[in-house]
């Protein structure tokens, strides 16, 4: 029944759109059309057959693997935000204000990219409709528990944050005048939820000595999360500036991104010594002595998405080289994604025994949620003074 | 167009830096020496706890009944033993099982019942974000449905693999695991030690039944594994377990920690706050002694 709702709905949608095209004046390609109604009534159905039949009737979830990729894609999308507490804690609390040009659209995109994590963690609740329960029921000794204040925290800072660009679009800049003088706490406020929960993410594997391999398993997993989600908050700055200046003809100032290259070079060489002085400490370098796919994934992490990159960076920005600077952005978020996805996913299979593949309605479910979120990125970018001007009258 | 450097009073962005990383850094350290420090947990003197006497198992079913009875779970058509049927598994609405594991032609195998070990510091309690899984003064661990919003992170977490998650129910899932029968208003022991024929179960404090569990080593080392499981994996279990076989081969997990699991997550978490007040101590001199420059004007 749900089937056929959704399948008459899809060829009913396409038919409308291909009929109205010319008169929509939708200039549009139809094969991109196709892809995203497909996309969308495909997350819709699978949602609806999850409120119909349980979690078990959309994910390839079980008791031995109670979490799957949404946890990993949650994982990933807040430590790829953290360009958002970054960038304010380096206009409002070090002062350095040539920075101020990248914090808007760095902090619409940690607007959307915690609604969109919020949505997806909504979403893996066996009971979406008590979400609201750890906020009044606390239990202070949860990881979980703490996330979840930390995050609907900062998720107001970020709007707080975001605010002043809505009330100038409206015309009424001077009710952003309260806020501009609040900028430092409530900035302040920020940087340190941001510090407590991305750390955090780490801890919630804490608990699992003896599910997560050895080779990631470390009392340091706080402090590796938050530094390499530093690393990759900086990366996706960069990458986005080449991106928007590509598809949205909105352009971040270059002598900016070189900076923040620079800076995420050194974070990036800070986690190398990080990693590699966890597993020194811990005396776990034997592990690499017999070859196994996961010494091979931990390599291809830790060299081709940390060291590699933050060799390539510092050429990069010293040599001034867009596709360097993109080039090796890609790299850190890929290596951050790796470590994540190892983390959550794949260092765990061999304790559990059981490999975990998403089912079709994750992967849609999940990625269906990415492009909502890079389209409202670009109307908001559109419709609000997001990006610095380009014009040269001075503004 | 060239501008002059500003001006730069009192200390230097570098050294500030440099200084609060070492902040950063301190408290770091000082958060893992501290590690030995344990996490609050309920501390009933008398604690309660069940001796599973696994040699003494003739493995017929006869708790899984009654625990069905008891909890008003599902009761199976026909009455089963271990030895037909298939093995069966912990589920949202099974809460215990006994399985003949470890049996082949080669060797003899054992019955084995499997239900919640109610650690002393059960790593479900410590994880759940809204308390509904809530450990009693005597150590039993309960459920309370109300609360739970489904995150599974008891299952996740649990390092005996007993909460079980009810996949297929649209919004309302509950988690099912045994507790102790300590859920009812009445409470005089956990219904499947009443059924058990043998005396494979008893009921008592945990103190009495490690005594007891010793007396029986003692008494027959022939006939016992010197090995209590449940007395120092992950900081004790309120369940106690004799075997005639090595416990690896019935599938008692290997290797756990003689700690309790929520202590390697209270290392982190107890920082917290100190964390968050040198962030804001070191966050407001930043924003008040470091020189404000001009935003570019070019």
């Amino acid at each position: 029944m749900l089937e056929l709702t959704f399948g008459i709905g899809f060829v009913g949608l396409l038919a409308w759109v291909v009929t109205q095209r010319s008169h929509l004046r939708l200039r549009v390609r139809l094969e991109l059309v196709t892809v995203l109604l497909a996309l969308f009534l495909g997350a819709l159905y699978a949602i609806a057959k999850r409120v119909e039949g349980g979690l078990g009737a959309i994910t390839h979830l079980s008791d031995q693997v109670p979490w799957g990729l949404w946890i990993t894609f949650d994982l990933c999308g807040v430590a790829l935000a953290s360009g958002g507490f970054l960038i304010a804690a380096t206009v409002h609390v070090l002062h350095l204000k040539r920075f101020e040009p990248i914090l808007r659209p760095t902090v619409l995109t940690a607007l959307i990219a915690y609604q969109l994590v919020a949505a997806v963690l909504v979403l893996d609740l066996g009971r979406p409709q008590r979400f609201w329960h750890p906020l009044i029921m606390w239990q202070h000794h949860s990881v979980m528990f703490e996330i979840t204040l930390c995050l609907t925290l900062y998720t107001v800072v970020l709007m707080v944050e975001f605010l002043p660009a809505i009330l100038e679009r409206v015309g009424r800049p001077q009710l952003a005048e309260p806020l501009h003088r609040l900028a430092i706490p409530v900035v302040i406020a920020g940087v340190i939820l941001s510090t407590l929960h991305q750390s955090s993410f780490g801890s919630l594997f804490l608990i699992v000595p003896q599910k997560l391999h050895p080779l990631w398993y470390t009392p340091w997993l706080p402090a590796l999360f938050l530094v390499s989600a530093a690393a990759a908050g900086l990366a996706v700055v960069i990458l986005e500036s080449w991106l928007c200046s590509v598809f949205l003809q909105r352009q971040l100032p270059a002598v900016l991104i070189r900076e923040l290259a620079r800076a995420c070079q050194w974070v990036l060489w800070g986690y190398v010594m990080l990693k590699v002085g966890d597993l020194a400490w811990r005396g776990r370098w034997m592990d690499f002595t017999k070859p196994t796919w996961l010494g091979v994934l931990w390599i291809v992490e830790v060299v081709g998405g940390v060291a590699v990159p933050a060799v390539w960076l510092g050429r990069a920005w010293r040599r001034r080289t867009a596709r360097g600077l993109t080039g090796s952005a890609w790299l850190v978020i890929g290596g951050l994604a790796l470590n994540r996805a190892n983390i959550s996913w794949f260092a765990l299979i061999p304790a559990v025994g059981v490999v975990y593949v998403p089912s079709w309605m994750e992967v849609v479910i999940t990625a269906a949620l990415f492009v909502a979120g890079v389209a409202i990125f670009a109307a908001v970018s559109r419709l609000l003074p997001v990006f610095p001007r380009t014009d040269s009258t001075p503004a | 167009m060239a501008t002059t450097p500003p001006v730069v009073t009192g200390v230097t962005r570098r050294q500030f830096l440099g200084t609060s990383a070492a902040a950063a850094a301190g408290l770091c350290v000082g958060g893992m020496a501290s590690a030995a420090a344990t996490p609050p947990q309920a501390s009933g003197a008398e604690r309660i706890g069940v001796l599973v006497d696994l040699t003494r198992c003739i493995g017929c079913r006869a708790c899984v009944r009654a625990c069905n009875d008891r909890n008003d779970l599902p009761q199976d058509p026909q009455p089963t033993s271990v030895w037909d049927g298939p093995a069966q598994t912990l589920t949202y609405q099974r809460w215990t099982v006994v399985n003949r594991i470890g049996q082949s032609t080669a060797q003899e195998g054992s019955s084995v019942k499997q239900q919640c070990l109610h650690c002393l510091e059960p790593a479900c309690v410590s994880v759940c974000p809204v308390g509904a899984l809530r450990q009693l003064d005597s150590g039993a661990v309960i459920y309370r449905q109300e609360r739970c919003i489904g995150c599974r992170y008891c299952v996740f977490a649990c390092p005996f693999g007993i909460p079980k998650f009810q996949w297929d129910s649209g919004v309302t899932p509950v988690i099912g695991k045994c507790q102790f029968c300590a859920q009812h208003a009445t409470f005089d022991g956990p219904a499947c030690v009443k059924a058990c024929p043998t005396g494979a179960l008893k009921f008592g404090t945990r103190e009495e039944l490690l005594f007891e569990a010793r007396a029986r080593l003692h008494a027959r080392p022939d006939r016992y594994l010197n090995h209590i499981y449940g007395e120092q994996e992950v900081g004790g279990t309120s369940w106690l377990y004799l075997s005639g076989q090595p416990f690896e081969r019935l599938g008692f997990p290997q290797g756990l920690p003689s700690v309790g699991l929520p202590r390697l997550t209270w290392v982190a978490l107890k920082v917290l706050p100190a964390a968050v007040t040198v962030l804001a101590v070191i966050m407001s001199l930043a924003s008040s002694l470091l020189p404000r420059r001009p935003p570019p004007s070019s």
